[in-house]
């Protein structure tokens, strides 16, 4: 638990339930990512504006965050051919199943819906095993 | 209507800086923290107590305020089934393989990493696929 991280675990989550009540109060919409960015491929005429502008905030976030002089990296640690089947994995999933982390996690629970709890214990369930395997299987 | 754009950018914005302070965008600690039995990192469970808290704060305050607009928000699909069992299942695997889900994978353009946006282009191939095998089933969560 040395890398346990709390302050900045719960404040980033603030923010994140904060997003959600922007989009749901002004915009009467759900902050799930899946749902918006899959929803730009549809070409809905007028249906796309809001999910461009909501990415490119998305997008440029972690810039603003830089040039405010907050510290932020990241790293990958699977190759690229795990990361392109793993990114088909989880756009062909989460559109079968209607939500990923952020619909079913944070605004289908929020909402007390049975359907996203189940989801998303699910896919919790899931992706720890998976983590299980490679790394320890 | 203009003010929905400038509000879905705030949003976008306020959701991406959510992930960036959290370091979910980083997906070394997203598969420290699904790693269970390994050097386990429990942190991204407060991202998600603290994301669940306001955002059904903020809910509760709706619901007083304004309850016929809430329901406006409510998805049009309730049922548990196989498809949503299956999704999420498949959604699980990937997301124990790469450590992205897709709002982290979107948030990470900037960081310059050639294995992250690899898997934004399969994120949207797998969009596109579903897209085309359920032509009907488009739309929100």
């Amino acid at each position: 638990m040395e890398n346990f991280t709390p302050y900045s675990a719960l404040i980033g989550g603030v923010l994140i339930g904060l997003a959600g009540g922007i989009l749901l109060l002004f915009n009467r919409r759900n902050a799930g990512i899946s749902g918006i960015a899959s929803g730009v491929l549809l070409f809905k005429g007028g249906d796309v504006g809001w999910r461009l502008c909501f990415l490119a905030g998305l997008i440029a976030a972690p810039l603003l965050y830089r040039w405010l002089g907050g510290n932020s990296a990241i790293a990958v640690e699977s190759a690229p051919i795990k990361m392109a089947l793993a990114g088909v994995l989880v756009g062909f999933g989460t559109r079968l199943g209607g939500g990923c982390t952020s619909g079913h996690g944070v605004c289908g629970l929020a909402r007390g819906s049975l359907r996203s709890l189940v989801a998303t214990l699910t896919f919790m369930v899931v992706a720890a095993l998976t983590v299980y395997w490679v790394r320890h299987g | 209507m203009g003010y929905h754009y400038l509000t879905a950018s705030i949003s976008g914005l306020v959701f991406g800086l959510g992930l960036t302070v959290s370091q979910m965008v980083n997906p070394a600690k997203v598969l420290a923290f699904l790693d269970v039995t390994g050097a386990w990192d429990p942190s991204l469970a407060l991202v998600m107590a603290g994301a669940l808290g306001t955002l059904s704060l903020v809910r509760a305050v709706f619901r007083r305020t304004a309850p016929a607009a809430l329901a406006q928000t409510l998805p049009k699909q309730t049922g548990i089934d196989g498809r949503l069992i299956l999704g999420a299942g498949l959604f699980g695997i990937g997301w124990g393989l790469s450590g992205f889900c897709p709002g982290p994978a979107l948030a990470s353009i900037s960081y310059g990493k050639g294995e992250a946006t690899i898997f934004l282009a399969a994120l949207f191939v797998g969009f596109i696929v579903f897209d085309r095998v359920f032509p009907s089933r488009g739309g929100d969560v």
